[in-house]
């Protein structure tokens, strides 16, 4: 248990702090070698929950071909150097702050006072994550989400080709 | 196979909207064949919807879910069948009107149509839900096709802006609704909508998460039917995008976003099982989505007063529409859901109509749509100007139109559930929503035209437009047949 724990802080630290480099860098090499790394990290904490699948599809898919695609397009774009902006404090952006800080504290209160309805992993969990048991799902009791999944990627690579499309007509 | 014929609607559009895609690809000259195609898609669609509805086993769910294909991810009744229908229908509407519209902007693609037939299979997936995962997925794929065809006209500045700032703010709110999802599936270990009121009963799930996801959920909700306050995106967006999608979004979208409110509404508010806790939830809850009502009717309602252009006024009125069908669901009971199918129905009408008007008087560079540039229509365009008045009168809820009777139906439901400060700041955001419309059929017959031309168009638009000044006027003067249709679904 307490094993468990430990290595659960240290993915979950690990993944917070490379998420906050992410959004916070100006540079977008290091924005997007951090975005890898957080990838990585909630492959851990997918193995620390017996979902090995998942966890090998987030380093092959999310880690691997998205991140490849993403830095690719930062090279190609050949970014300059952003602009220095100072951040003004505007009453509306000190209100929205003031609202996300005690949110933040309301959750973390709630988050601390309350148990989870499950302290532990189910016995089932290692044969769970197995890739037969979640192509089992897919193609026996989601098979209708997994179909409709389909529609919605084509809607999407069909948008993305619209959007990309010289003009024409002009 | 029984389950078969009750999913024929979702195969339809879904396999209509592969085709549409299908024809695009092998026809190279022509863009005709994509654009009959999805027609024809939406009309077999409403026929098959009609034909399941009528089937005898529809309103009964399938005696064992888990036996069948869907395995109760898609339920079927009488309601989802109606909200099939009334996609397919703004869908046709606004694709008939769209041909002459885009070939005025110089961008008529065929993918346009196939992005409509896949953004009503979303609308339909949503209807269908049985469960929380076909939801999200419906909203995406609802969504994500919306993204695109508001900027649609890629030559056209603000379309492509209103594009970029409501797929980012719409990737945002998804990520509170799925987040609420997930929430919940943590809280009582199922995302089935159909088990989860079980284990209210059962009182096995955990109320803090519980309470937290469902927060979650409604802002999420919230900010697809742009209700207050997630209401920002929405006049930017309906004022950049093209104007016959603008009509669409506004009336199909949000209707589809309130089915999965209904939905989720049915499921975790449950007042039937008086368990402590789960009612003071319930109460909370309804409480929260009054107050939201209340503030997006006012919102909406007063915004649009001081509006030059008339896209932004009809978007701001639109949200304030968000508000008054939100009232069903604070109401909770069995007349709030028969007032917002009917209320659906009445707007759709209205919205689309004069949208399309809207889109028809719109010159290339669309920079004609101040109110000021509506004065004395009535001379150039005596019968656009009439069927405008006429949705004008309806949105403001005058009798003999269908709005009125919808605000009627959505009144008294949230009076019957003892909502009566709700239904006062309704009334009074209505009285101030007449002096906006009204102050457009003012311009268009009371005043003189200052040199204003409008293009001449002619087309298909006009089909649309006698769907929607019939379907107004037959809701308005026999309320009473909608509504014993409405009242046979459930």
């Amino acid at each position: 248990m307490i094993i468990d724990f430990i290595i659960f802080g240290i993915l979950g630290t690990l993944a917070i702090a490379s998420a906050l480099v992410t959004i916070s860098t100006r540079h977008p090499i290091v924005s997007a070698m951090s975005l890898v790394l957080h990838f990585f990290m909630l492959a851990g904490i997918y193995l620390t929950l017996q979902a090995q699948f998942i966890a090998v599809l987030q380093i092959l898919v999310y880690a691997g071909a998205i991140m490849v695609l993403v830095i690719f397009v930062i090279m190609l774009l050949n970014l300059s150097k952003e602009e220095h902006h100072t951040i003004k404090v505007i009453p509306v952006k000190a209100m929205a702050i003031l609202f996300s800080i005690g949110f933040a504290l309301e959750l973390v209160t709630i988050f601390l006072t309350n148990k989870p309805t499950q302290n532990s992993l189910s016995p089932n969990a290692l044969q769970n994550g197995t890739a037969e048991a979640i192509s089992k799902a897919f193609f026996t009791s989601y098979l209708v989400p997994f179909e409709a999944i389909g529609l919605l990627l084509l809607a999407a690579i069909i948008g993305a080709v619209i959007l990309a499309k010289r003009r024409i007509n002009q | 196979m029984a389950e078969m014929q009750l999913l024929l609607p979702l195969i339809s559009i879904s396999s209509f909207a592969l085709l549409a895609v299908l024809s695009d690809a092998f026809t190279r000259k022509t863009k005709e064949i994509t654009y009959y195609v999805s027609l024809i898609g939406l009309i077999v669609t409403s026929i098959t919807a009609i034909y399941a509805m009528a089937l005898p086993a529809n309103t009964s769910a399938l005696t064992n879910p888990l036996d069948s294909i869907s395995k109760g991810m898609v339920v079927f009744g009488g309601y989802t069948y109606f909200f099939d229908i009334l996609f397919c229908l703004s869908a046709f509407m606004t694709i008939l009107a769209s041909r002459d519209y885009l070939t005025k902007a110089y961008t008529e693609y065929k993918e346009y149509y196939s992005l409509i037939l896949f953004s009503v299979s979303g609308m339909m997936m949503i209807a269908h839900a049985g469960n929380l995962v076909m939801i999200f997925i419906g909203i995406e794929t609802m969504s994500i096709p919306f993204y695109i065809l508001t900027g649609f006209i890629r030559n056209r500045y603000r379309s492509v802006e209103s594009a970029l700032k409501y797929f980012l703010l719409g990737s945002f709110a998804t990520g509170f609704l799925l987040y609420g999802m997930a929430m919940i599936y943590g809280a009582t270990g199922t995302t089935d909508l159909a088990l989860i009121p079980l284990k209210f009963k059962e009182l096995t799930f955990n109320p803090t998460y519980l309470s937290i996801g469902i927060g979650l959920i409604i802002i999420g909700l919230s900010f697809k039917v742009a209700a207050f306050p997630f209401h920002q995106w929405a006049p930017d967006v309906y004022e950049g995008a093209p104007t016959v999608i603008t009509g669409f979004m506004s009336t199909a979208g949000k209707a589809a976003a309130l089915v999965g409110f209904i939905i989720i509404a049915r499921a975790l508010v449950p007042n039937v099982y008086f368990a402590a806790y789960s009612s003071r939830t319930a109460q909370s809850v309804q409480l929260v989505i009054a107050i939201i009502s209340a503030a997006t009717m006012l919102i909406g309602n007063i915004s649009a007063l001081v509006q030059k252009n008339i896209k932004r006024m009809l978007a701001y009125s639109s949200i304030a529409h968000a508000g008054y069908l939100l009232m069903g669901i604070v109401a909770n009971n069995q007349h709030g859901l028969n007032g917002i199918l009917f209320y659906s129905a009445a707007y759709l009408f209205m919205q689309i109509g004069a949208f399309i008007i809207i889109s028809v008087l719109e010159n290339a560079k669309a920079d004609n749509l101040d109110l000021d540039n509506y004065k004395g229509l009535y001379k150039t365009h005596p019968y656009l100007a009439a069927m405008l008045a006429m949705f004008m009168f309806s949105l403001a809820g005058i009798p003999p139109m269908g709005g009125f009777f919808g605000k009627y139906y959505l009144f008294a439901a949230a009076i019957e559930s003892g909502f009566v400060w709700l239904t006062i700041v309704a009334v009074i955001s209505s009285i101030i929503s007449v002096y906006f419309y009204i102050g457009l059929v003012l311009n268009m017959y009371f005043k003189e035209n200052d040199g204003e031309e409008f293009p001449d168009v002619k087309g298909a638009y006009i089909i649309s437009l006698l769907i929607a000044t019939v379907g107004i006027l037959v809701i308005g003067i026999y309320p009473s047949i909608l509504m014993d249709i409405i009242t046979g679904l459930w």
